[in-house]
């Protein structure tokens, strides 16, 4: 039996108002709303090589968004994501520099070492929470804070290119500790997989597991959870860590795959996208696989329409902010509607 | 001054929460409003002070046609209302509070506030002091700050709904007293109550509703037969017969002492047998709460011991003790109880969840389903308890207890409950007894306490004053020992 959900009509039904509004924007700049769209869809699936680029945003795009869904379920408003990418970066840039083994150890030794970074600042954040009552927004804004000046003084310090201190980044990983690309394509099924991997994983932990509706559970009401047995603290711990070590894996992506290199703009401002990706999802897992492509779409159709239609590619990041608005604006709007005959069938009883 | 309701109609959706209702009160009259849950009344009087409109109908008021849109202009009108649990701003001053809800925008005088507070109190023998802080007061207290509030603003009219379920029954006495000065003064009280014995004790006369309809109006005192008869459309049989408990022993406290922010209990000694309930009386914020939550283990214990099954558990964690067997079901039953948000289904699977790694929802669903009809819940499986009536959500608390529990502790298990849900409610609870399993369980019902424990613990200002045999004392020594004359 299909149900058909009928936020699925508001999404629809707010992307249409979407389009009208950057439509109209578009109008008043004096671009043509046309060739825009079309240089949308060209410059991010119109080839391979561009299906190949837009993936290769969608990847950490889709980490960062996973990890921010684990706590947000957990009722954790983490603001700390662009850290823990940072952190599993770095960590996945220490293993690259100093260990030499043969390519699948050594990817291996990464991978673990950013899910380990990310983790631990993840994990920092939630001690902070639990054990000193430090609110998760400004434990991870602060601890965002740290990596970025622990990525700075990296880049320019210890880890510099010989000769030179420059914030352009560190010299390039050897050759091995690269994720493998496809033939001709800077794109890496690796990364994919990764991606795709965690996204399935943490989908099943929200629609099939005990622990997933027990941390859904504390996130909505921790003094319930915990008068019915679950250890909450414990739980939040837990979502930390997994979101962490899911952001590290982003950290890895970026800096194996896309950077190939420690650079200070590591995160690529994806754990704040991921927010808005994660609010427009409503918080349901399974919706985060559309949204992010399609603002992997959006980022890399923009760079089109900088250089074909002089837009600047900022111009991006309105059609995604305006995307979120309309969405909040409808769901905000539905949600209404329902309290209201929730209300009235509540004075009822 | 008189009141006329004249054929209020009200549907949501398909319901119809009035139908044709009509009813006339006139000034210096206390007037019952009288109907289990889901009779209507509220969905009436919410209509009569603005917070909501009919469909259909008119209010009429010293024949003046009213149209009241909002509670503001009740209020203007001269309708004020008591809330269940009294809205009041709790960072607020007693001062402040008053002037939150003034209609003035812009001017305000703090000092003539005050002089009004302090008249209107002494009028009606409330104590305020005007400086403190609404979170001070007890939630009796908020109600008589409600009240004068509502004079202040120039209430003629009264309607106080459900005002007695958050109350103790000393708190209950001084807000009759209050009530029947307002009726002496020429107000007109509205007073809605699914309590037959406050009516009775209180009303000249009474409205029974019945499914949104109006079923009847009686002068009182009448025959309180007749007025069950008119709720329930049947009356309810005699309540089940009970033996004192000779068995095993199951909980042994053993001079125990906690404290939680501002209650405390201590020298607490008592011996809890295989299969008895053991209500606690007391007056509100007495040391019922913390006593319970010492024993489940949520409160520490700083004193004392307590040994469950021949072991020391004073040290065990909640968590292990729930492992034991123990439950707990506190008053709150959204805030602590139910989990906003979740589905009927979701609260069913976190019982799963204690079991197993993974969930297998469609048998989660068809258990729940289940559940639902067994405990009769008006609900479906992806209801949430916050679309529930308390009568449902307490329902649905039940049904989520595990099957095997040794020790269960309740705080009001029949809170805001109509008679036919407590008895039903009462009925559940005694089928688990049969099976050893105790229950020990707070009221500030004392006709509850004196039908189903088989001892009563008295409290009195975070002391355990009495313990007696239920079928050995009466409501009215109960009474004195809770308020401290006897012990």
């Amino acid at each position: 039996m299909i149900k058909i959900d009928l936020n699925i009509i508001y999404y629809v039904a707010a992307l249409f108002v979407a389009i009208i509004l950057v439509s109209i924007l578009l109008l008043l700049f004096n671009v043509p709303i046309f060739e825009t769209y079309k240089l949308l869809i060209i410059g991010s699936v119109g080839s391979i090589d561009k299906l190949g680029d837009t993936l290769m945003i969608w990847v950490p795009l889709t980490l960062a968004s996973t990890s921010l869904i684990m706590t947000f379920k957990a009722g954790l408003w983490n603001i700390g994501v662009e850290g823990q990418i940072v952190a599993g970066a770095v960590a996945t840039s220490f293993v690259a520099r100093e260990l030499h083994a043969p390519t699948p150890v050594l990817l291996s030794a990464m991978l673990i070492a950013s899910v380990l970074g990310g983790a631990l600042w993840g994990g920092l954040v939630g001690v902070l929470k639990i054990k000193g009552g430090v609110n998760e927004i400004f434990g991870g804004l602060g601890l965002d804070f740290v990596a970025t000046g622990m990525i700075v003084y990296l880049v320019i310090g210890p880890w510099s290119r010989k000769g030179i201190a420059s914030t352009g980044g560190t010299e390039p990983f050897q050759s091995t500790a690269w994720f493998p690309t496809l033939e001709g394509m800077r794109l890496s099924p690796l990364s994919i997989v990764i991606g795709v991997v965690v996204l399935i994983i943490v989908i099943f932990i929200f629609s099939k597991t005990s622990f997933g509706v027990k941390l859904k559970a504390t996130g909505l009401n921790p003094l319930a959870a915990y008068r019915l047995g679950i250890p909450t603290s414990r739980y939040l711990f837990s979502a930390f860590l997994i979101g962490g070590g899911i952001a590290g894996l982003a950290g890895l992506t970026q800096a194996a795959s896309m950077h190939h290199r420690l650079v200070p703009a590591i995160s690529g401002g994806y754990g704040f996208l991921g927010i808005l990706v994660v609010l427009l999802s409503g918080f349901r897992p399974a919706l985060i696989l559309p949204i992010t492509f399609l603002f992997s779409m959006i980022s890399m159709g923009s760079v089109q329409w900088q250089l074909r239609l002089g837009l600047h590619s900022s111009f991006g990041g309105v059609f995604q902010g305006i995307l979120v608005m309309t969405v909040i604006l409808l769901t905000g709007y539905q949600l209404y509607r329902r309290r209201q005959l929730n209300f009235k069938s509540d004075r009822n009883k | 001054m008189s009141l006329e309701l004249r054929n209020i109609t009200k549907h949501f959706g398909p319901v119809l929460a009035n139908n044709n209702v009509s009813l006339e009160i006139q000034a210096g009259e206390i007037h019952g409003l009288l109907g289990e849950n889901g009779a209507g009344k509220s969905t009436l009087v919410k209509i009569l002070s603005g917070f909501l409109t009919s469909d259909d109908g008119e209010i009429e008021l010293d024949s003046n046609v009213l149209h009241l849109s909002s509670p503001y202009d009740a209020v203007n009108a001269g309708i004020g209302i008591l809330h269940q649990e009294p809205l009041v701003f709790l960072p607020f001053t007693l001062v402040d509070n008053f002037l939150a809800g003034s209609p003035k925008k812009f001017k305000f005088n703090r000092k003539s506030v005050r002089l009004a507070i302090e008249q209107i109190s002494k009028e009606f023998g409330f104590d305020f002091d005007t400086n403190s802080i609404a979170s001070e007061l007890t939630i009796g207290e908020r109600q008589q700050l409600e009240i004068s509030r509502l004079l202040w603003l120039g209430a003629r009219i009264l309607i106080l709904d459900e005002p007695t379920t958050a109350i103790s029954s000393n708190q209950r006495i001084r807000l009759f007293e209050t009530i029947k000065k307002l009726a002496d003064a020429g107000m007109s009280v509205i007073f809605v109550s699914h309590k037959l014995e406050e009516i009775q004790s209180i009303c000249d006369k009474v409205t029974i509703l019945r499914k949104g309809e109006l079923v009847g109006t009686r002068d009182l005192p009448c025959d309180s037969s007749e007025l069950v008869e008119l709720m329930f459309d049947k009356s309810i049989g005699s309540q089940l017969e009970f033996n004192t408990k000779t068995g095993k022993s199951k909980l042994v406290l053993k001079n125990i002492a906690s404290r939680e922010s501002n209650s405390t209990i201590t020298n607490v000694d008592c011996e809890i047998l295989e299969g008895e309930i053991v209500g606690i009386a007391g007056l509100e914020g007495a040391g019922q709460r913390v006593l319970l939550r010492a024993i489940v283990g949520l409160s520490n214990c700083h004193e004392g011991d307590i040994e469950f099954a021949g072991n020391f558990i004073t040290n065990m964690p909640y968590e292990k003790r729930i492992k034991n067997g123990f439950y707990y079901l506190p008053s709150d039953r959204e805030q602590e109880g139910l989990i906003s948000g979740f589905t009927i289904a979701e609260h069913f699977a976190l019982n799963f969840a204690n079991k197993k790694k993974t969930l297998n929802w469609a048998s989660i669903r068809t258990y729940s389903r289940l559940m639902i009809e067994k405990y009769s819940i008006k609900g479906t499986i992806d209801s949430t308890p916050e679309s529930l009536s308390g009568g449902n959500q307490q329902r649905l608390l039940l049904a989520l207890m595990p099957d095997e529990l040794s020790v269960i502790l309740m705080e009001h298990p029949t809170r805001g409950l109509d008679m036919e849900s407590a008895s039903w409610v009462w009925e559940q609870l005694l089928t688990r007894t049969r099976f050893g399993t105790s229950i020990i369980y707070s009221s500030s019902d004392l006709d509850e306490l004196m039908i189903y424990s088989d001892r009563i613990l008295v409290c009195f200002s975070g002391k355990i004053v009495g313990v007696v045999n239920a079928n050995q004392t009466n409501t009215e020594e109960i009474g004195l020992m809770m308020s401290g004359v006897l012990s």
